[in-house]
């Protein structure tokens, strides 16, 4: 592999302090050294451009059942957005849902190298990790969808917190997933029967537990399995005007479970449950009382889940929202249940600058990152491709970077909405230090991912460079040169390859796949042995044994070991 | 002797997991749990011929190593301009991702049999969507079941006691043994009837097929068939619909109208009394979760991608009043698996054209059979399917035309006709791999024998092709490159 030596950059680098100091990055067998010889090692100049650690996306929708049916249900996506094969790549298509290969490509382009996918309905595990396997270069975990299985339902409702953690950890393995994803807790269930939760105390038909319970429980489950992220949670009620409170009581339920300086929760594409009002004609933002909770509590992290003006498809594993959605777009309408499991659904969407709903929903957003004064408690992203698709990051980097730049998008919007939000009047801009944090530290660390994240000697050799003078460029003002910069990295490296050189992919890797393996007591072991195995066959429809994937379905398989208190 | 169990069945799109084989040597002695055909598919393992590595001479199929046999097939798709790779279905998920990767470094079309049989049915889902379930929601929820157009009874056995009307679900009993009661006393009537009208002298008229209703208990599960035969599976429904061939299409918008309360002027539709039509649109608007699983005798009758469309637009209506949902009856075992890695690899399910450096999708243009009738693709490479015993004969004629590669674990009429046969060993027998449920469900295939010598899976004999036609392409440009630099 050799050694790298990247000089002279400007580095970012958070969770070690650096904050833009001229500094040498040293690169040897794909980690972060001390220093290397210099004639040995190749020579990166990278004077006058930033250096910051590779991308770490917390929640992107891009392998899986929902994704590829995606795929399947947009070939007028795909005809307008193509990528030829060369001699270091394979074709392509796609905008909004990209094919696998284009995905890891696009990614290293913006110096993104590593990213979450955060649902995978445990039954359809193999697809998810198949798509990951095709999607090269980024390193990789997954989200199992455990809020809604019946084995968790049940064991919950009984008190039995332990039992459930001992399933939990069995499904990690089984399905190769890395943490515990909530998606609308107890309404997937219902939705089985076309119903849904109203709020986090509605009961669960025929299952005796409530969204809370189911809540509260997971979170002490993956506290006595010392998961390294916290549990995900999609909320209920998402994409419904007064669902502010939701979120909030959502927030609330596990405050207790934190311990001193813990987290205990992880809200998703907050944007999309931090809506207030009676019903869309009253709807507006929610975000001020969002933020002010997380400003005055330390135990959970939100991400954006920030709205681009664009066409993009919406895919969640929250079926009743999608119908919903398909009801108010009358858009074509794709839904999946999973049986024992979980649900999902698709509807294309386009946002637009004129809907006041949609403008409203942008303003959220960008609140929510601007109104949150801790940078390490709310991250970057779209909800990939929900919000819009990745690709549109830089864009999203520059309007938290420039007031300038929010204006001008405010300009061309719904005047209504940006009458009623406060964002007009928030002069927060984030400096280059903040976007590292909100893009890559801060992930790395919620995520829990050791290696990654920083460029402290022993960290992973992801890098990226990016062809920007923060002394001469004031991204205020001169915000189309950061987004310019950021949608081109001058340098990816991965693994300590260089991977991308002026946006272009001159190298092809193979990604790691991320996943955690809990060491449990043997007496854990028997409830899966015992109860698990014996009522799996009337609860699915695939045997017990055939069930667990094998490491044959990873690139190169990650494991992160975990010992549990159980 | 050894006992396997949990074996998948690689025969339909059921993909049914919990096989036992009692194994002797390299034999089967027993199968139990499978459907007649999946147990045959084993019983008869080994039994039959298994194809050589061959290619045609002067005419004539001439055995040859199997080195050779791929050499040959690497340069026959380097050396073509818009080569054809169809089949797919019958194999393994890791051997279509090398296909893939092969198709788009030979700049040729990438094809899977659902081109001629599930193809609309992708078309309409492209426009409308497709509210779909996996099976087990239909075991343990469904209390409306329809097959439109599909007889599980002959095409996927198990379908109906695995997954639906005869499954026991968390909040559904099987209706088995009233279906079985209702059956047989059937086959009585009909028989009592033939006796009679032998000994009437052919007096007593011709017994005239009973129409629904038959009388259902409230609040269990209805089995309702519509299909334009009385096939076993009509016998033990609660409704059948016998529609006049060709006719689905009406009785769909027949019955969306109906459920969105408008009336109907006419006295039947499609050959069904409007009076039956009214009781079953009564019953899909009554019911707490249905399902509707639709074969081929909806999507390649008249109307095609349309009569999918109206279907999947009856479901997606029907949810405004209870939860309905749909799927299709997928035929071979990993077709989902073949529209699934294509999908994800270029965007796109089948027919996927990939000869201008990017995937591009046209069916109706970069479908096979037009491409064949047409005449435009200088090869053919048929894995894991038999096109030449299935499809047109002008389509055939053509294809034969230009050299035809055969990758095959049995002797078929596409090897017999082939100019190279690569023999190939058997997914799910004897290799291991990922294969997708009609549902997406993906599960691992076993591994039962070891291949006999010689012969080798699919994902491997694509491998060497590829290895070999990326040789033979770098040796060719680099003699050109040399020419002009002379020049």
């Amino acid at each position: 592999m050799g050694c790298l030596l990247i000089k002279g950059g400007y580095v970012y680098d958070p969770l070690n302090g650096v904050d833009g100091e001229r500094m040498d990055i040293a690169v040897r067998d794909g980690k972060i050294v001390e220093s290397v010889d210099e004639r040995e090692a190749k020579v990166i100049d990278a004077s006058g451009m930033i250096v910051m650690p590779g991308g770490v996306d917390i929640h992107a929708h891009i392998a899986g059942a929902e994704v590829n049916a995606g795929r399947l249900l947009r070939p007028e996506d795909h005809a307008k957005d193509v990528e030829p094969r060369t001699a270091v790549r394979r074709a392509g298509v796609g905008y909004s849902i990209p094919s696998t290969f284009t995905t890891g490509y696009r990614y290293a382009r913006m110096g993104y190298t590593t990213v979450m996918n955060p649902s995978m309905p445990p039954l359809e595990a193999r697809h998810t990790h198949e798509e990951l396997m095709d999607t090269p270069i980024i390193d990789k975990a997954t989200y199992p969808l455990l809020g809604d299985s019946w084995f968790v339902l049940e064991f919950l409702s009984r008190g039995m917190v332990e039992e459930c953690a001992a399933f939990v950890a069995w499904m990690m393995w089984a399905t190769r997933g890395y943490a515990i994803k909530l998606v609308n807790p107890g309404g997937l269930e219902t939705w089985g029967f076309g119903g849904n939760v109203e709020s986090i105390d509605d009961q669960v038909p025929y299952f005796n537990i409530t969204p809370r319970e189911i809540i509260r429980g997971l979170c002490k489950v993956n506290k006595l399995l010392n998961l390294p992220h916290t549990i995900h949670v999609h909320t209920n009620n998402l994409g419904k005007p007064g669902n502010y409170e939701t979120a909030l009581k959502t927030l609330m339920c596990v405050e207790d479970l934190a311990g001193e300086g813990e987290r205990a929760i992880h809200v998703t594409h907050c944007q999309f449950c931090a809506f207030k009002g009676d019903d869309w004609a009253t709807m507006e933002s929610g975000a001020p009382a969002i933020a002010k909770y997380m400003n005055m509590h330390s135990h959970a992290t939100i991400d954006m889940g920030q709205v681009v003006f664009t066409d993009t498809t919406t895919m969640t594993a929250d079926g009743p929202f999608q119908y919903g959605l398909h009801l108010l777009s009358g858009n074509k309408w794709i839904n999946h249940d999973v049986e024992t499991e979980t649900s999902s659904g698709i509807v294309p969407f386009r946002y637009k600058r004129s809907s006041r709903v949609h403008a409203t929903q942008w303003c959220i957003g960008l609140e929510l990152a601007l109104l949150i004064e801790d940078p390490w408690k709310v991250f970057l992203t779209t909800d990939h491709p929900n919000g819009g698709p990745f690709t549109s990051y830089p864009r999203v980097v520059t309007w938290l970077m420039s007031r300038r730049a929010r204006e001008r998008e405010m300009e061309r919007m719904n005047e209504r909405a940006v009458r009623r939000s406060v964002l007009p009047s928030v002069d927060r801009e984030y400096t280059f230090y903040e976007v590292a944090i909100a893009t890559r530290a801060g992930t790395a660390k919620a995520l829990g991912l050791e290696s990654k994240g920083h460029l402290g000697v022993g960290a992973d050799a992801d890098i990226a460079v990016y062809r920007i003078n923060p002394e001469e460029v004031d991204p205020s003002r001169d915000y189309r040169a950061v987004r310019a910069a950021l949608e081109r990295a001058a340098y990816t490296i991965k693994g300590g390859e260089v991977v991308v050189r002026d946006g272009e992919v001159v190298k092809s890797v193979d990604g790691e796949t991320y996943w955690v393996r809990v060491e449990m007591s043997e007496d854990a072991w028997e409830v899966i042995k015992g109860e698990v195995a014996e009522r799996w066959s009337q609860y699915y429809t695939i045997r017990f044994n055939n069930y667990p994937l094998t490491d044959h379905y990873m690139a190169i398989s990650h494991p992160v070991v975990r010992k549990a208190r159980i | 002797m050894r006992v396997v169990s949990d074996v998948v069945c690689p025969f339909c799109g059921c993909l049914c997991d919990d096989l036992e084989l009692e194994i002797e040597g390299r034999e089967v002695k027993a199968v139990r749990n499978a459907c007649a055909i999946g147990e045959a598919k084993f019983l008869h393992y080994g039994k039959h011929e298994r194809p050589r590595p061959m290619i045609r001479r002067n005419g004539e199929l001439v055995e040859v190593s199997l080195e050779e046999a791929i050499r040959k097939a690497a340069e026959i798709l380097a050396e073509a301009k818009y080569p054809v790779l169809y089949g797919w279905s019958s194999t393994t998920c890791e051997a279509i991702r090398v296909g893939l990767e092969l198709a788009e470094e030979v700049g040729g079309v990438i094809d899977n049999t659902a081109t001629v049989c599930h193809g609309p049915s992708i078309l309409a889902i492209q426009e409308v969507g497709l509210p779909g379930f996996t099976l087990g929601q239909s075991r343990h929820r469904a209390d409306v079941v329809i097959y439109w157009g599909s007889n599980p009874w002959d095409a996927h056995f198990r379908h109906l006691d695995r997954y639906s009307a005869f499954s026991t679900g968390r909040f559904q009993p099987s209706i088995w043994r009233r279906a079985l009661a209702r059956l047989l006393s059937q086959l009585a009537e009909r028989r009592m009837l033939r006796v009679a009208r032998r000994l009437l002298l052919k007096m007593a008229p011709a017994p005239k097929p009973r129409m629904p209703p038959v009388e259902a208990p409230p609040e269990v599960r209805k089995l309702i068939v519509v299909d334009v035969r009385r096939t076993r599976v009509a016998e033990m429904a609660d409704y059948f619909l016998q529609v006049k061939p060709n006719r689905d299409y009406e009785v769909i918008q027949a019955l969306r109208m109906l459920i969105r309360d408008y009336e109907l002027d006419v006295d039947e539709v499609a050959g069904i009394p409007v009076e039956v039509l009214e009781e079953v649109a009564d019953i899909l608007v009554g019911c707490r979760m249905g399902v509707l699983y639709f074969g081929l005798g909806l999507t390649m009758t008249r109307g095609k991608f349309r009569n999918i469309e109206a279907a999947i637009s009856l479901v997606r209506d029907l949810n405004a009043r209870t939860k309905f949902l749909l799927i299709p009856m997928r035929g071979h075992f990993n077709v989902t698996g073949a529209n699934t890695v294509f999908t994800w690899t270029t965007g796109y399910p089948f027919a996927v054209d990939l000869s201008q450096g990017y995937p591009r999708y046209n069916p109706g243009e970069t479908s096979t059979i037009d491409i064949l009738l047409r005449d435009d693709c200088d090869a053919f490479l048929s894995i894991a399917s038999d096109p030449v015993a299935h499809f047109p004969r002008r389509a055939v004629e053509n294809m034969l035309r230009h050299p035809l590669i055969a990758i095959d674990g049995a002797v078929t009429p596409t090897t017999m006709m082939a100019d190279v046969v690569i023999p190939a060993a058997f997914a799910g027998v004897e290799v291991e791999g990922t294969a997708y449920r009609m549902d997406h469900v993906p599960i691992t295939l076993k591994k039962v024998f070891e291949p006999p010598e010689g012969i080798l899976p699919d994902e491997e004999i694509l491998r060497r092709i590829l290895a070999e036609v990326r040789r033979i392409k770098a040796e060719g440009v680099a003699p050109e490159a040399v020419a002009l630099g002379a020049g």
